[in-house]
């Protein structure tokens, strides 16, 4: 399985993002300079995490333009696999891969923690290797992750089955106290129509190791490894 | 006579009231002329007053430094260069320093406390370093004090934005709050990297005919007389200074750091140095004066931001994110290519000469032209006077009063600005980013994994600012032992320390004598306890208006982890298990929370540090980590005894019953005392044997606290107190501060 993860000036979770790959594939990724035009064959391309271009203007918004994004835009449409991880799910928003938006988080702050998500779909290539209606812990690390999209949008993407993962409790409850940013209808991560491009704030490739004190992001990884060739 | 003698001739020498605006006094203003023969011009002026000042040169704190232990087998580098460096094994090495920004912090907070973060992660990366870990030590006013909850929303928010864009994690540290800091805050700013033992980059610009190269952001007019700023003391008129505190830009920084590991890599850099306090001055006057050579710079090829920018303005700028390079011959356009990749500016500004001067030209005329000896070598030392601090004397704890109730009281102490729970402030820091961080903050220390590797870099920072306010030598003993002792509770051989000793006005002979006694505990204990200094700062005149904080020694300290597997944390693990004390029990209430919190009141002595306690005992409690004879571990330092079982049972979620406690001394002098050299383990019931005899072996007492279970902390004759309750006073003390006042 070839992977590639794409590197913006102000990428900062790629190496993790690399690390988690490697664990699952057995081979280390094609890192892909965010100026180059070429974009190797890839089964998975990866958006990772941190502050591309600074985030100086709305986060995403710069790199969604870069040249690299352009073949992205291109390979997503044609059906390759797209994992975006926090910054890379603002990416995918800007890049409109996804719809909705982004925005600061209700509490206007940063927010670093493990929260409790709950899986909604168990049937994609991301997640086939969880439980419908499991509770994973994942981590958080962002300060634009309230995702916001219009009444339709969110209709939409509830009755289409595109939402991957909400915001819970450790219970399994979805709640306001549960949601650690003000998402709407707490959703934490969402698919594209055909269920190729995961976009997701939360940090799989942070819990895929026992040294990090959990691995429920580990299965994201290994499911992809069983789903793609 | 060379131009800028002309020049100065024909000016009339700068008048009283600039020299005393550039911080000089007149008796250094009569050195520097003696040192260069004439009269400077305003852009010597300038360099001669950054490079001279309190911040820059250390003239008041140089004769005393020299005293404190830096030697070891692990230590690769000491003080002296950017950061330090430590042997850890298998060809890699260990860097770091801390760093204050007090005095920009307090005036801007959210950029002064952002810089200081950049300042000192450029610090560690201009080693060769990448930088894996940051930690912070933090000092507030009072909760009540108008302006405290601004600083800290502004400096926590700072210091996050710039780590958390960088994408090196904020692992930790610790936050006080005192009304002797209300004028005077201190944020101290801590970064940890990691590097190839056999490539580690300094600043000496040996060889002659070099190339120099500025690489980063622009020059602009932001932070020009930072340094200066930050070597006097505040009065009302301080707002006025904001214009000198920089802006951070991590995106930046970002850059440079990726640009700059990047040509490491390669053969290229003879000397590097970071353009952090007086920018461009201190940087290039260093590498020259440490290769013994002298530098021609032509500031016209300076890349600035703005127009019409004056030889003054660039050599004091201290515009954020920028870097001085000495280049082998030859290599400048590879070089450049890397810098380009990222999007920075280069620019061959000068070269390395064998005059040993400084010669500035800007378009032209030449406007400094200074021995390098007289900046560095002729800046004045001071033996300032000092008078020595008597300590005050020990508190018998049967003259402290009993609370009614040892629970109530715990959970007033936890519910109170000085042990509530600062997960307001680390949950705002990324601290997991690079997926190496093996234990949060939270704990005794962060742990972080050397990455692609089984070992731990363990790191904490402390001091104890109301044990050096009564007695600062004892105070400092106990902050570098404190440190030693946390990096030991989570199972790491203590290795080395950096530190920050923030005071206020040295030409007070009390504020000196604090300094020195300061000094002197400190060097006793890194001795003893084998951690000597490797790096650090100095920051004086913290006061304002004659008033002055508590001295205040910030110590980081780094240990080795060998096997993150035998790491120990300070949760409880499991319900049955026995709770432990090592060490003595003496009930020293004397500067303990006990009474601050309860009594209002802080007085006596504070805990004395038997250091060769301190170390039997440490080592005792290292080797039962690595046994595996122990499942946590916890220091016991602030709040005493009871507060630290507290954190085990909150940190674990796991309940405990207390036996009664011996009656050789008063119950709240046993649970609340702040003894030193002590540590709580928790261990399983057939671990016990061994755990007593190794104790015994090591001359350590030992007692039963009682066992692990249930879901409250439970005393004979008292209620239990649900940890639900605790927790949630614990956990929102800081919040709700925060959020209403």
């Amino acid at each position: 399985m070839k992977t590639s993860v794409i590197v913006f000036p102000g990428s900062n979770c790629d190496r993790d993002a690399a690390v988690a790959l490697e664990a699952a594939t057995g081979h280390p990724p094609a890192m892909v300079w965010h100026g180059d035009a070429e974009l190797p064959n890839s089964d998975l391309i990866v958006l990772p995490g941190g502050f591309s271009y600074g985030d100086y203007l709305r986060s995403g918004a710069m790199a969604a333009h870069s040249p690299v994004m352009r073949e992205v835009v291109k390979r997503a449409k044609g059906g390759t696999p797209v994992l975006g991880i926090c910054n890379g799910f603002q990416v995918l928003t800007e890049a409109r891969l996804l719809p909705g938006v982004l925005m600061r988080n209700a509490t206007l702050k940063f927010i670093c923690k493990d929260v409790y998500l709950k899986v909604e779909r168990s049937d994609s290539m991301f997640t086939h290797r969880y439980v419908l209606g499991e509770v994973v812990r994942f981590p958080v690390a962002h300060k634009d992750g309230s995702y916001f999209a219009d009444e339709d949008t969110l209709d939409r993407l509830e009755g289409e089955g595109r939402v991957a993962f909400r915001y819970c409790e450790a219970s399994g409850a979805v709640t306001e106290v549960g949601n650690p940013n003000g998402s709407s209808r707490n959703i934490a991560g969402i698919y594209n129509e055909t269920g190729t491009v995961l976009g997701l704030m939360p940090h799989p490739e942070r819990l895929a190791d026992p040294a990090l004190s959990g691995t429920d992001g580990a299965k994201m990884f290994a499911s992809l490894v069983e789903a793609l060739p | 006579m060379n131009i800028v003698a002309k020049a100065a001739r024909a000016l009339k020498a700068p008048s009283r009231d600039i020299v005393a605006e550039h911080g000089l006094s007149p008796e250094e203003y009569r050195r520097l002329v003696d040192a260069i023969g004439r009269e400077p011009s305003l852009t010597e002026l300038g360099i001669f007053s950054v490079m001279w000042s309190e911040h820059c040169s250390y003239k008041s704190s140089r004769v005393w430094l020299k005293k404190l232990p830096t030697q070891g087998p692990q230590v690769i580098q000491g003080p002296g260069e950017n950061a330090g460096v430590v042997d850890i094994g298998d060809g890699h090495a260990a860097v770091f320093k801390m760093e204050s920004h007090n005095h920009p912090s307090y005036i801007e907070p959210y950029q002064g406390a952002a810089t200081g973060v950049g300042g000192i992660m450029r610090d560690v990366f201009t080693m060769g370093a990448r930088p894996i870990a940051n930690m912070n030590a933090l000092r507030f006013g009072a909760p009540d004090h108008p302006k405290t909850r601004h600083l800290v929303a502004g400096v926590v928010s700072g210091i996050g934005d710039y780590g958390n864009c960088m994408g090196v994690p904020t692992v930790g540290g610790e936050t006080n709050f005192d009304p002797r800091y209300n004028d005077n805050i201190l944020v101290n700013a801590m970064t940890v990297g990691l590097v190839d033992a056999k490539r580690i980059f300094r600043s000496a610009a040996k060889g002659v005919g070099l190339p120099v190269v500025y690489v980063g952001s622009k020059t602009g007019r932001d932070g020009i007389h930072g340094a200066t700023m930050a070597s006097a003391e505040f009065d009302e008129a301080s707002e006025e200074k904001r214009p000198t505190v920089q802006v951070g830009d991590p995106f930046t920084e970002k850059l440079l750091l990726e640009a700059c590991l990047e040509l490491m890599a390669t053969d290229t850099i003879v000397a590097i140095q970071d353009m952090g306090a007086a920018g461009l001055t201190s940087s290039s006057v260093e590498m020259a004066d440490k290769g013994g050579v002298g530098i021609e710079l032509e500031l016209a090829r300076v890349p600035t931001r703005e127009e019409g920018m004056t030889a003054y303005e660039m050599m004091l700028s201290e515009s954020q994110e920028r870097m001085l390079m000495v280049l082998k011959p030859g290599v400048e356009v590879q070089a450049e290519r890397v810098f380009k990749k990222w999007g920075l500016d280069f620019a061959v500004i000068g070269y390395t000469t064998d005059t040993g001067r400084l010669v500035v030209r800007h378009a032209g005329a030449v406007e400094a032209d200074i021995p390098l000896a007289a900046l560095a070598q002729a800046a004045p030392v001071y033996e300032r006077p000092w008078t020595p601090k008597t300590p005050p004397a020990a508190l018998d704890p049967h003259d402290v009063p009993a609370p009614n109730s040892l629970l109530d009281c715990l959970e007033i102490m936890l519910d109170s600005p000085h042990l509530a729970s600062r997960r307001w402030i680390w949950e705002q820091y990324d601290h997991m980013v690079m997926a190496d961080t093996v234990q949060r903050p939270g704990g005794d220390a962060a742990v972080v994994r050397v990455h692609g590797t089984q070992k731990g870099l363990a790191i904490s920072c402390d001091v104890t600012p109301r044990y050096c306010a009564a007695d600062p030598r004892e105070g400092a003993k106990q902050a570098v032992a404190e440190c030693w002792r946390n990096l030991t509770a989570a199972g790491a051989d203590p290795l080395a320390i950096t530190d920050c000793l923030n005071f206020g006005n040295p030409e007070r002979p009390e504020i000196m004598g604090e300094f020195v006694g300061a000094i002197e505990g400190m060097a006793e204990a890194c001795a003893a306890l084998s951690f000597p200094v490797v790096s650090g700062n100095v920051s004086l005149y913290n006061e304002t208006n004659g008033a002055a904080i508590p001295p205040t020694p910030a110590v980081g300290g780094v240990g080795l982890i060998p096997d993150i597997a035998q790491m120990a944390t300070i949760a409880l693990k499991r319900d049955g298990n026995l709770l432990l004390l090592l060490g003595a029990e003496h009930g020293q209430l004397g500067q303990s929370l006990y009474t601050q919190i309860m009594l209002e009141r802080s007085h006596g002595a504070p805990p004395p540090v038997d250091l060769d306690t301190e170390r039997r005992t440490g080592d005792l409690v290292r080797n039962l980590i690595r046994e595996g004879a122990v499942s946590a571990v916890h220091d016991v330092s602030d709040g005493g005894l009871l507060v630290a079982i507290a954190e085990m049972a909150l940190a674990g979620n796991q309940g405990v019953t207390l036996e009664t406690a011996p009656d050789h001394l008063p119950a709240h002098a046993l649970w609340f005392g702040e003894d030193q050299a002590r540590y709580v383990v928790e261990a399983a019931p057939d671990k016990a044997d061994a755990i007593h005899k190794a104790a015994a072996l090591a001359e350590v007492p030992i007692r039963l606290l009682g066992r692990v279970g249930g879901d409250a902390i439970a005393i004979t004759g008292e209620t239990p107190l649900p940890l639900k309750t605790l927790r949630a006073v614990h956990e929102d003390w800081l919040p709700r501060f925060m959020a209403h006042g």
